[in-house]
C-alpha cells in the first residue's frame, strides 16, 4: 500500500497488453468548492458560503482524525493542472484508467450530502453531485459509471432522487455509507432500498459516513489507524442489521455491494449469526432462513484494501468460504492505500477465478456487456 | 464429541447473584439504606435477558430463580461433569451500568465480598475474577489491590463495551496494578450500555446486541494494540472472555496491513500485530462460531498460527453447545491438552501458585 510510483508509460500497445479489469471502487473530486454550484439552486450557493455543511461531527472541515496523507490520497496525484487528487478525468485517464487497463470504472463521490444534519441541503448536495457525475465524467469516458448518491437519513426523499434516475445507463448503483445514525436495517431507510429494488440497482455500502455514533461501541478512540480498521466492525454491524431486520425478506431481489471495507470477517460474522439466529431465532421472525444464506446470495464485495495473510492459502480458504462469484476488484483511486491490480491476487488461482475477480464479476452484477 | 481431559480448567463460569438484596449483607448502613429507601430494582444487563435462551441452557434453567445462580447445579452440571480441577467465575451481575462512582464502588466491593463467601469459600475448584468500578479508576485500583490478597483472585473483570475504549491511557493505572500483582485482565462481553451498542448505533434486537459484541472485541483489540498498552506493561495478559475467537486471524491481516501503512502514527507498536497477540492475548473457548465441519475448525486454527491462544470454557450457565459437547469435534489429544489445561495455567499465574500452596 502507498507504493511510490514510478513514471507509468503513456497508454499504448504495450500496455493495452494487460488484462482488462474493473475498478470498481474510484473516488471522482472536485477541483474546486464552486465546481458543484452550476447544478445547485442559487439558494444553496448563499446557505453554503454562509453556514458550510452542518455535518455529523464537530469539526466545519477537515476529519477529527486526521489522515496519512493529503485528503487520505496518493502524494502522485495531484493532476498536473492543479486541483485535488481524482479531480482531472485526463489525469485519471493518464495515471490510472489507461495504464492498469480499466474498461469498467465505478465512481463512489464522497463528501456529498451524505451525513449532512440539514436534510433539505443533503437533498440539494445529493441530486447536484448525480448531475455532475453525467456532466464531468460518465459522458466524457464511457468507461466509467456512476452511482446514485441520496440524503442517507431521509428514505421517502432519497428514494425519490432514486426514481428520478432509474434506468439511465449512466448510473449501475445506488450509494450509501455503513455510518449513518441508525444501523442500515432500519426501517427510515427501506424506501431506498425498496427504490433500488424497483430500478434494478445494487445498492453499494462503502465505508465510513457519519452519524454521529462514536466509531467503537466503546466510545471514541485515539487515533487514525483506529478508524481506518474499525470500519470493518461498523460495516458487519450495519450487514447484521439488514439481515435481522428482514431487508433481504422483503426485498427479494435487492442486491448490495459492500465497499472498502474488507471481506475476510465475512464467513466469522455469517457464522456466528447462524449459531445465534439458531438460539433467537423466536424474536426476529421476519428472517426466514439462515443469515449467511442471504449474505451468500445477496452480498458482492470489493477487495480494496485486500485482506494480505502471509500465507495465501489462507487467504485461498476465505474466497472459498465466500465464493470467488462474489468479490469485485478495486483499486481505491487515488487514495492512499490503492491497491496495484498486478499485485493483488498471488498466484495459484484459475484462469476463471481470475477473469471473475478482476472483471465477470463486476460486468455481470452491473449488467455491462 | 471431543472428550474433556480430567484436571482442566474452565475459564468462564458465570454464577449469578439471586437478587440486589443478596448483597445487602455486604454493604455499609449508608447503602443499605439508599437501596432500600430508594426502591432500587435488581441489576440485570440487557445483554443477558433471564429468560433468553442464549442466558442458559434448556436443562440447566432451575425451577425457580436465576439460572447460575446454585452452587450444588453449578457442580453437578458444569465442574464434575468436565472433570475441571478449577473453574473461574465471572459473575456478570450488571454493577457497571450504574453513573455514580460511588455507588458502583459500592456494589462491586460487594460482589467481590460476596462470591469469596457465597462460592470460593464453599467449593475448592472455585476462583474468582474481581469485578471493579471502572467509572473510578482509582477506586478501581484499589478494589484490584484489596481483593487481590486473596490468592483465590485470578484476574480483574472489565467488560467488553464501556465509556472509553479499553486502550485510552487514563485506564493504564488499572493495567499496571494488575500487571504487579500478576493477574491477567478478563475481557467479557457485555456492554455498560453508556455508549450505543453497535458502532453504528442501537439495534433494534436482542440478538443484534449479542452478534454485535465480536465487533466491540475487534475494535477493543486494535485500541489495546495501537495505544501500547502491551509495550509498556509486556507481562500484562488479557482474556478475551465470550468473544468468539473466528474472526481473529482476518482481523489481524487488516490490522496488520494498515500498522504496515500508518505506523508513523503510532510508532511505539513495535512489534506486529500478531507477535502481539500471541505474547499478551487468550480467548476462550466458547462460543466456537464456526459450522460444525471439523475441517474448517482446523482450517482457523491454522489460520491463527499458534495453539497457545485458546483457553477452555464452558460459559456456564450460558447455553453454546449441548450435552458435553464443550470441545468441536476433530480437535487433536495435544490440542486438547493444550486448551484445557496448559494455556489456562500458562496464562493465569495465581493457579500455580495455590497448587503449590
Amino acid at each position: 500500500m502507498n507504493i511510490q510510483l514510478r513514471e507509468r508509460p503513456e497508454a499504448g500497445a504495450k500496455v493495452q497488453a494487460k488484462v482488462a479489469i474493473a475498478d470498481c471502487d474510484i473516488h471522482p473530486a472536485r477541483a474546486t468548492k464552486k465546481e458543484l454550484y452550476p447544478f445547485l439552486a442559487k439558494r444553496w450557493h448563499e446557505h453554503l458560503e454562509t453556514y458550510q455543511g452542518h455535518p455529523y461531527q464537530g469539526m466545519m472541515e477537515g476529519p477529527p482524525y486526521p489522515k496519512a496523507q493529503p485528503n487520505a490520497s496518493r502524494r502522485d496525484a495531484y493532476p498536473p493542472e492543479g486541483g485535488m487528487q481524482g479531480s482531472s478525468l485526463s489525469f485519471m485517464q493518464k495515471q490510472h484508467l489507461d495504464p492498469n487497463n480499466v474498461v469498467l470504472g465505478v465512481l463512489n463521490p464522497l463528501k456529498t450530502g451524505q451525513g449532512l444534519r440539514n436534510h433539505d441541503l443533503a437533498t440539494a448536495i445529493c441530486s447536484a453531485i448525480n448531475d455532475w457525475q453525467i456532466e464531468k465524467w460518465t459522458s466524457k469516458d464511457s468507461r466509467l459509471k456512476g452511482s446514485i448518491v441520496v440524503a442517507n437519513e431521509d428514505g421517502i426523499t432519497a428514494a425519490k432522487e432514486i426514481r428520478k434516475r432509474a434506468g439511465d445507463p449512466n448510473y449501475v448503483q445506488v450509494l450509501l455509507l455503513s455510518r449513518n445514525v441508525e444501523p442500515l436495517g432500519q426501517r427510515r431507510y427501506w424506501p431506498i432500498y425498496e427504490a433500488a429494488e424497483e430500478a434494478g440497482l445494487p445498492v453499494g455500502v462503502h465505508a465510513f459516513g457519519f452519524g454521529g455514533n462514536p466509531i467503537t461501541a466503546s466510545g471514541w478512540p485515539s487515533y487514525y489507524i483506529e478508524e481506518m480498521v474499525g470500519h470493518s466492525q461498523c460495516q458487519q454491524t450495519a450487514l447484521a442489521s439488514l439481515v435481522l431486520e428482514g431487508v433481504f425478506e422483503r426485498y427479494p431481489k435487492l442486491k448490495m455491494v459492500m465497499i472498502e471495507a474488507g471481506f475476510g470477517w465475512a464467513p466469522s460474522l455469517a457464522w456466528r449469526l447462524d449459531r445465534t439466529w439458531q438460539r433467537l431465532k423466536s424474536e426476529v421472525p421476519r428472517v426466514k432462513r439462515p443469515p449467511s444464506e442471504y449474505i451468500r446470495d445477496r452480498i458482492w464485495w470489493t477487495t480494496q484494501p485486500m485482506e494480505d495473510p502471509e500465507r495465501r492459502d489462507h487467504l485461498f480458504d476465505v474466497i472459498n468460504w465466500i465464493g470467488w462469484d462474489k468479490l469485485l476488484f478495486a483499486t481505491d483511486y487515488p487514495h492512499w492505500d490503492f491497491d496495484e491490480p498486478s499485485r493483488v491476487l498471488p498466484p495459484g488461482v484459475s484462469e476463471a477465478n481470475r477473469e471473475a475477480f478482476y472483471l465477470g464479476n463486476a460486468k455481470q452484477l452491473y449488467g455491462i456487456s | 464429541m471431543t472428550a474433556p481431559l480430567p484436571g482442566g480448567v474452565d475459564c468462564d463460569l458465570h454464577p449469578a447473584v439471586p437478587h440486589l438484596t443478596s448483597l445487602l449483607p455486604y454493604m455499609n448502613d449508608y447503602w443499605r439504606d439508599q437501596v432500600t429507601t430508594r426502591g432500587m430494582v435488581d441489576l440485570v444487563s440487557q445483554s443477558y435477558p433471564t429468560n433468553s435462551p442464549i442466558s442458559s441452557r434448556p436443562d440447566w434453567r432451575p425451577a425457580q430463580g436465576k439460572p447460575g445462580s446454585d452452587l450444588a447445579d453449578m457442580q453437578k452440571q458444569a465442574l464434575d461433569p468436565f472433570k475441571v480441577a478449577y473453574g473461574i467465575c465471572n459473575p456478570l451481575y450488571a454493577v457497571q451500568m450504574v453513573f455514580s462512582e460511588d455507588m458502583q464502588d459500592t456494589f462491586c466491593r460487594a460482589l467481590n465480598d460476596w462470591l469469596v463467601k457465597e462460592w470460593l469459600d464453599k467449593d475448592d475448584r472455585l476462583r474468582g475474577s474481581i469485578v471493579i468500578p471502572t467509572q473510578s479508576v482509582e477506586k478501581s485500583v484499589a478494589e484490584i489491590e484489596r481483593c487481590a490478597r486473596d490468592k483465590r483472585f485470578v484476574q480483574v473483570l472489565m467488560l467488553v463495551m464501556g465509556d472509553i475504549p479499553l486502550g485510552k491511557r487514563a485506564l493504564w493505572p488499572i493495567y499496571a496494578t494488575a500487571e504487579r500483582l500478576g493477574l491477567p485482565i478478563g475481557i467479557h462481553a457485555g456492554s455498560a450500555y453508556h455508549n450505543p451498542p453497535t458502532s453504528v448505533g442501537w439495534g433494534s434486537y436482542h440478538i443484534e446486541d449479542y452478534v454485535a459484541q465480536a465487533q466491540a472485541f475487534q475494535t477493543q483489540l486494535t485500541s489495546l494494540i495501537v495505544e501500547g498498552v502491551f509495550a509498556r506493561h509486556p507481562k500484562l495478559k488479557m482474556v478475551m472472555l465470550e468473544s468468539g475467537f473466528t474472526w481473529l486471524a482476518p482481523f489481524v491481516w487488516r490490522l496488520h496491513k494498515f500498522w504496515r501503512g500508518i505506523r508513523m502514527e503510532t510508532p511505539w507498536v513495535d512489534r506486529a500485530p500478531m507477535e502481539i497477540v500471541q505474547s499478551n492475548i487468550r480467548f476462550s473457548l466458547q462460543p466456537v462460531d464456526a459450522p460444525p465441519d471439523s475441517a474448517v475448525l482446523h482450517r482457523l486454527f491454522d489460520h491463527m498460527q499458534s495453539d497457545e491462544l485458546i483457553l477452555f470454557s464452558t460459559d456456564y450457565p450460558h447455553w453454546q453447545f449441548d450435552g458435553n459437547d464443550a470441545l468441536p469435534d476433530g480437535l487433536s489429544s495435544d490440542l486438547v491438552r493444550k486448551i484445557m489445561i496448559d494455556n489456562p495455567l500458562a496464562t493465569y499465574g495465581r493457579l500455580k501458585e495455590t497448587v503449590r500452596a
